[in-house]
C-alpha cells in the first residue's frame, strides 16, 4: 500500500526523490479520511515552498485541509489535471494524482521524514 | 362521506418562479395614469433606464405567496423544535425582540433621518454597547460589523492598526488547530501569515507549545473561549501574560459566549479585543443567513482605532463623531444591523442580570445532562469538564460502517435538525451536539432518546442509518457533484443546461 521508496510526513504527505528532484502528493490514508476531494488549490512553478509550511490545500465535502510540503525547494513543475478532476486524488492518491515536482534546496531534510513503516505504525496508532 | 385532507398542498416538488411565468401576468394592477407623463430618460438620464428584464419571471400575487410559503414549509426552524447546530448557538429567537423591533419609530427610522430625530434610535445603540460592555469587561465596542467573521476581521484590522501605530504591524496570526475555520481565513485576508498551534493532548491550548512560538513577530493569538470542545481555556490568564510579554495581543473569538455571560468576562482575563455574536449570544434571528450582528469588543489601548462614525455625548443629546484619525475607518454601511441591534438589546433587558447569568447556566447544565445521557453509546474523546457543548466522536459506529454524517441524517427522520458533523477538525468524526438553555427536559430527553435509539440501529441495522434519511422529500443529495461541478444559476432549458441535479 504504502511504496518503500517514498518518505512520509506526520501531516501525511508523501514525497518521492529521484535525482534532486521530489515529487509531492497526500497518503492513501489522507485522501480516506478527507472523503471525495472535490477542490485542489496548488502553488504557481517557480512558488519556494519550506518544509513544514503550506504549499496549497485540498478541499474535500468535509473540510478544507493545507497541504504541508514534506521538503524545501522550488516549484519546477504542477499537476493541472487535478483541477479539472480533482477525484483522482481520492483513486490513484500514490501515483497519477501527485501535487507538485520541486527541486529541492536542502536534501538533508529528508532525513526528518517517514518511512513506509514507521508512517504505517504512525497511523495505526493514532485515531 | 367525507374527504379529508392529507397534505396541506399537493406540490411535492415545486417548479420556480421562472417555470411557472406566463407572459403578460400580472400580481398587481395600477390605476391609470392622471398626470401629465413624464420621459424617465429625460428625467433621469437614458442611461439609467431599463425597458425590459429579459426573462423576469411574471407570476400572480397568489403564485408568488404560495410560491415561498411552501418553500418555507420544507425547512426547518427553531419554531418547529431543537436545533443542535454546536458552535452555532440556535436559540430560541423571543417574540418580544420582535415586538420591539416592530415599534414605529425604529423600524421606520431612516439612516439619513437628522440626529436630532433619531435620538430614541441612538439611545437604544449606547444602551446596547454599555450593556455589551458590562457584561465582557471591556472599556469599548463598536456595533458595526455584520457578523462574526466581519467582526473578527475588523478586530484583527484594530489591532494591525495598533500595531503599526507602534511602527511595526508584525507578521504572524497563531492560531489553535480547534479554532473556526474563519480565524485562519480573517488572519490572511488582514496581511498577516497563519501559524497553526497543536492543541495539548487534553485538546486545549499547550502553553509550553505556546511560549515557544510567540515571539516579536507575532501580532496576535485567535482563540475561542471556551474551545469548540466547549472547553474552558483554564491557563487564558497565563496565555495572556505570555502575549503580552512579547508585545502581541490576545483575540478572543467570542462564539461560545453564550457559556460565559455572567458568569466571567473576557476583559477579566485578559482578553485585548474580541467579537460578539448577537445571533448566537443575544437570540438575535440566524434564519436566512442573517442579517447578523458582529459588535467589536476592545481594550483602551485599542479603542482610538474604532470604525467611525462613533457615539459621542453632546450635553443632553446623542451626535456622531467622525473626526477620528486613528480610526481604521467604516467597515459598513451606516451603523450596522440596527434592527437586529434592537433585538440583541430586547434581550438583554427583558431578562436582567440575573436572567442573563441563569441562561448560561441553563446551557451547560443542558449540555451536561446529554453528555451523561449519552456517555455509555457514544465516544468521548476528551473527557475534560465540558461547559455549553458537547463533541462525541463516531469511533464506536464506524466499526459499523456507520459515520457521523450517517447519525445526523438518521436524525431528521426523528425530527430533529443535525448536530454539527466533522467539526472541530481535532475530533475524527465529530458528533458537536448545543442544546442551548432553549431546551426543556422534555425535548432534551426526546432528543437523547433519537440518538440512543440510533446507537441501536447502528448495531441492528445499519444500512437503515447509512441511507437515511427516509421521511424527507429529498434524501441523499449528490453533495460531491454539487460541490465539483456547482450550477449557481438558473437557465431556461432552450438555451443551455438546466439546474437539474
Amino acid at each position: 500500500m504504502y511504496p518503500e521508496n517514498f518518505r512520509y510526513t506526520k501531516e501525511h504527505e508523501w514525497v518521492l526523490v529521484e535525482a534532486g528532484i521530489g515529487t509531492i502528493g497526500i497518503t492513501d490514508h489522507a485522501q480516506q479520511e478527507l472523503g471525495d476531494i472535490v477542490y485542489v488549490d496548488l502553488p504557481k512553478v517557480g512558488a519556494a515552498v519550506d518544509q513544514g509550511k503550506s504549499l496549497g490545500s485540498v478541499e474535500s465535502v468535509k473540510a478544507v485541509s493545507d497541504v504541508y510540503s514534506p521538503v524545501s525547494g522550488e516549484v519546477i513543475e504542477v499537476n493541472h489535471a487535478l483541477s479539472e478532476a480533482p477525484e483522482k486524488l481520492n483513486q490513484d492518491p500514490h501515483g497519477d494524482a501527485w501535487l507538485v515536482k520541486v527541486r529541492l534546496t536542502a536534501p538533508g531534510e529528508i532525513s526528518n521524514l517517514l518511512s513506509a513503516a514507521e508512517y504505517q505504525s504512525y497511523i495505526g496508532a493514532e485515531k | 362521506m367525507s374527504i379529508q385532507k392529507v397534505r396541506a398542498h399537493i406540490s411535492q416538488n415545486e417548479a420556480l418562479l421562472f417555470e411557472r411565468s406566463s407572459p403578460g401576468k400580472r400580481g398587481y394592477q395600477l390605476p391609470g395614469l392622471d398626470v401629465p407623463p413624464v420621459d424617465p430618460a429625460a428625467a433621469l438620464g437614458a442611461e439609467n433606464v431599463r425597458v425590459e428584464i429579459e426573462g423576469f419571471p411574471e407570476v400572480s400575487e397568489v403564485e408568488a405567496i404560495r410560491h415561498f410559503t411552501r418553500l418555507s414549509t420544507w425547512n426547518y426552524a427553531i419554531d418547529y423544535g431543537m436545533y443542535p447546530l454546536g458552535s452555532c448557538t440556535m436559540k430560541y429567537n423571543p417574540r418580544v425582540n420582535e415586538l420591539v423591533a416592530r415599534t414605529e419609530g425604529l423600524a421606520w427610522a431612516h439612516p439619513y433621518q437628522p440626529e436630532a430625530l433619531s435620538q430614541g434610535a441612538m439611545e437604544v445603540m449606547a444602551r446596547l454597547e454599555a450593556a455589551l460592555l458590562e457584561i465582557t469587561g471591556m472599556d469599548a465596542v463598536t456595533l458595526q460589523p455584520a457578523a462574526g467573521a466581519h467582526g473578527e476581521l475588523t478586530g484583527i484590522l484594530l489591532v494591525r492598526a495598533c500595531l503599526e501605530k507602534r511602527g511595526n504591524p508584525r507578521k504572524k496570526i497563531l492560531i489553535p488547530d480547534s479554532a473556526h475555520g474563519t480565524n485562519p481565513a480573517t488572519a490572511a485576508i488582514a496581511g498577516y501569515a497563519v501559524e497553526n498551534i497543536r492543541s495539548s493532548e487534553r485538546g486545549t491550548l499547550d502553553l509550553a507549545a505556546l511560549e515557544q512560538a510567540v515571539t516579536e513577530e507575532v501580532a496576535a493569538l485567535m482563540v475561542t473561549n471556551p474551545n469548540t470542545l466547549g472547553v474552558f481555556e483554564e491557563n487564558i490568564a497565563r496565555v495572556s501574560e505570555l502575549l503580552h510579554r512579547k508585545g502581541a495581543m490576545l483575540y478572543m473569538d467570542g462564539a461560545n459566549m453564550n457559556a460565559l455571560v455572567g458568569i466571567t468576562r473576557p476583559g477579566d482575563f485578559g482578553v485585548d479585543v474580541m467579537h460578539l455574536n448577537l445571533h448566537k449570544t443575544f437570540s438575535t434571528p440566524h434564519g436566512g443567513g442573517g442579517p447578523g450582528g458582529g459588535p467589536v469588543a476592545v481594550k483602551k489601548v485599542l479603542e482610538p482605532f474604532l470604525p467611525v462614525p462613533r457615539l459621542k455625548r453632546a450635553g443632553k443629546k446623542w451626535t456622531w463623531n467622525y473626526k477620528r484619525p486613528d480610526s481604521i475607518g467604516r467597515v459598513r454601511a451606516f451603523y450596522g444591523n440596527f434592527g437586529v441591534l434592537v433585538r440583541a438589546l430586547a434581550y438583554i433587558l427583558a431578562h436582567g442580570g440575573e436572567g442573563l447569568r441563569n441562561a448560561t447556566l441553563d446551557a451547560v447544565l443542558n449540555a451536561n445532562y446529554l453528555r451523561k445521557k449519552l456517555e455509555p453509546y457514544f465516544d468521548l474523546p476528551y473527557p475534560l469538564p465540558n461547559m455549553h457543548e458537547v463533541v462525541f466522536s463516531d469511533d464506536r459506529q464506524s466499526r459499523r460502517g456507520v459515520r457521523t454524517g450517517d447519525i445526523a441524517k438518521r436524525l431528521i427522520d426523528y425530527g430533529f435538525h443535525p448536530y454539527t458533523v466533522s467539526f472541530p477538525l481535532i475530533v475524527h468524526g465529530a458528533l458537536m451536539i448545543e442544546p442551548t438553555e432553549t431546551e426543556g427536559k422534555l425535548e432534551l430527553d426526546q432528543f437523547a432518546d433519537a440518538l440512543v435509539s440510533i446507537a441501536a440501529e447502528v448495531e441492528s441495522d445499519p444500512d437503515l442509518v447509512k441511507s437515511a434519511p427516509h421521511s424527507t422529500r429529498t434524501s441523499r443529495v449528490d453533495e460531491v457533484t454539487a460541490a465539483r461541478r456547482p450550477v449557481v444559476r438558473w437557465k431556461p432549458a432552450s438555451t443551455g443546461s438546466q439546474a437539474a441535479g
